[in-house]
């Protein structure tokens, strides 16, 4: 609990610290993005509450080190897939998460700023919609991430690549929308932007619901198939050694 | 105490060099990551020229004269913030009996040379900036002073989050806020944030004087808050005021700290 409030309040502090960058630039470039100053304060406040839920600093599975105890054989044999059960465990967490250390950043941006809330309930519930979705597209990535561990040995080097990709190119740095040109709509096509910038753009309903859905859900589906995959072949690989 | 810090790095070296693959592997990837710090301010001035009054190179003047310090403290000093876990693993009695200053043992403890990537990225960014800006060259003498600051004050800070650590043992991660959140806030012009934060981190927690004021004199800026001159020259007094308290705090926090006894 104490670990928690303690993770809100450096979200807090960095949401304040990036939110006064985002001001300083609309305020040389107002509506840049199809934002105004006050979406986009808004932006940095929703971004910084969906890093602990989204483990966008990476982590948050258990799966490595029980790959590299050996435990996982014992997982693998239990009457429940291992994705499924993984998936429930995560889907859990980021709930707890979300309200733990998702809210205090945002009602700190909304007490320092002030940040809009979504624009009636049809906008609501599809950040809602959105948000699950984000968190079982960043399952998805994660779940691959962990399992690498099995090939790779020392999992720290795909760890600092996806802590790159997934804080870059998610959105939470800055939106995905000012990336100038060819890397702008590659990063708007990729996984990552599921996870932070799609969510946040139901939240300001800066974007049309069903397609922004309908994108998540194509990276969910593809994300779990390759993690369905791995699943089965890491089944082939492990070997127990006992006595 | 130097020859001591030295040989514990190089033990830690050594072992990470043990695997070379992974070590390079690492050293880039660790650029990698400072080089996202970077690319928000090349993507931010993809969209305006000028960012609260300050052009693209003298914010990327900025960034690296708070990078250079901090990465540089980063790579030798960072693990301090590490006092809670080994608290809650009872690894911390283990420093206290062996015969050399826990402090120094706990800032080489897990020494990454790896982390060493990131000060050439800085170092590149700050000369990149130098050259391209035209700077009074009467003015470059400060940047060696500038660095000095910077490395106190960032040490300091750490040092710091490790005292507070001994108090906050369920709660480390608040430190963050402080050591890498100031390397957050110094990467831009202070001119960018509200008055009264600015205040707080001249007059209070001095990371104004990493990079801010002195920089301000190096660009040949006056402060848009309006500090008078001579502020800019008061790095040298303010860093060492800091590591004075910081040097008091962690001594109160080695002295109560209470082993979890067997």
């Amino acid at each position: 609990m104490w670990a928690a409030l303690a993770g809100a309040f450096t979200n807090s502090v960095f949401g304040i610290l990036r939110a006064y960058i985002l001001i300083a630039l609309w305020q040389a470039r107002p509506g840049l993005a199809g934002y105004d100053l006050t979406d986009a304060v808004t932006y940095c406040f929703v971004t910084q509450a969906l890093i602990a839920p989204m483990q966008l600093f990476g982590g948050g599975l258990g799966l490595p080190e029980r790959i590299r105890s050996g435990d996982i054989a014992l997982d693998l044999v239990r009457p429940a897939p291992l994705q499924l059960w993984t998936l429930a465990e995560d889907t859990g967490r980021a709930a707890y998460l979300f309200l733990v250390r998702g809210l205090p950043p945002m009602v700190v941006g909304a007490a320092v700023f002030g940040i809009t809330l979504p624009a009636g309930a049809g906008q609501g519930a599809a950040f809602l919609a959105g948000l699950v979705l984000a968190v079982v597209v960043s399952f998805g990535w994660r779940y691959l991430v962990a399992l690498s561990v099995c090939w790779l040995v020392d999992d720290r080097g795909v760890a600092v690549l996806s802590l790159v990709l997934s804080t870059f190119f998610s959105g939470l740095m800055l939106p995905l929308r000012i990336f100038p040109g060819a890397l702008g709509d590659l990063a708007a096509a990729l996984p990552w932007a599921a996870m932070v910038q799609v969510p946040t753009d139901l939240y300001l309903g800066a974007a049309p619901v069903l397609p922004s859905l309908a994108f998540q859900a194509f990276w969910a589906v593809v994300l779990l198939g390759l993690g369905a995959l791995a699943t089965r072949a890491i089944r082939h690989k492990v070997m127990i050694q006992g006595g | 105490m130097v020859r001591t810090y030295f040989l514990l790095a190089w033990t830690w070296t050594r072992a990470a060099a043990a695997y070379p693959v992974s070590f390079w592997l690492m050293t880039v990837l660790s650029l990698a990551v400072a080089a996202t710090d970077l690319a928000v301010i090349l993507v931010v001035f993809a969209n305006t020229t000028s960012l609260a009054g300050f052009s693209r190179e003298e914010v990327l003047f900025l960034y690296g004269a708070a990078s250079l310090p901090f990465t540089l403290c980063d790579l030798f000093v960072s693990n301090l913030d590490r006092v809670s876990r080994h608290i809650k693993d009872g690894t911390l009695d283990t420093f206290l009996i062996r015969p050399a200053g826990a402090w120094l043992q706990l800032a080489t403890d897990r020494f990454t040379p790896t982390r060493a990537g990131r000060v050439v990225q800085a170092a590149v960014v700050l000369v990149w900036a130098v050259a391209a800006l035209d700077l009074d060259p009467g003015r470059l003498w400060m940047l060696p002073v500038m660095t000095a600051t910077g490395l106190v004050i960032f040490t300091s800070l750490w040092t710091l989050a490790g005292a507070a650590q001994f108090a906050l043992t369920d709660a480390p991660e608040v430190v963050n806020a402080f050591t890498y959140g100031g390397h957050q806030l110094t990467q831009y012009p202070l001119a960018i944030y509200g008055r009264d934060l600015v205040r707080g981190v001249t007059y209070v927690l001095p990371l104004a004087f990493v990079n801010w004021q002195p920089g301000l004199y190096v660009l040949g800026r006056a402060d848009p808050f309006g500090t008078p001159e001579f502020m800019r020259f008061l790095g040298p007094v303010a860093a060492p005021a800091l590591a004075l308290l910081a040097a008091l705090a962690w001594r109160q926090g080695v002295r109560h700290y209470r082993s979890t006894g067997s």
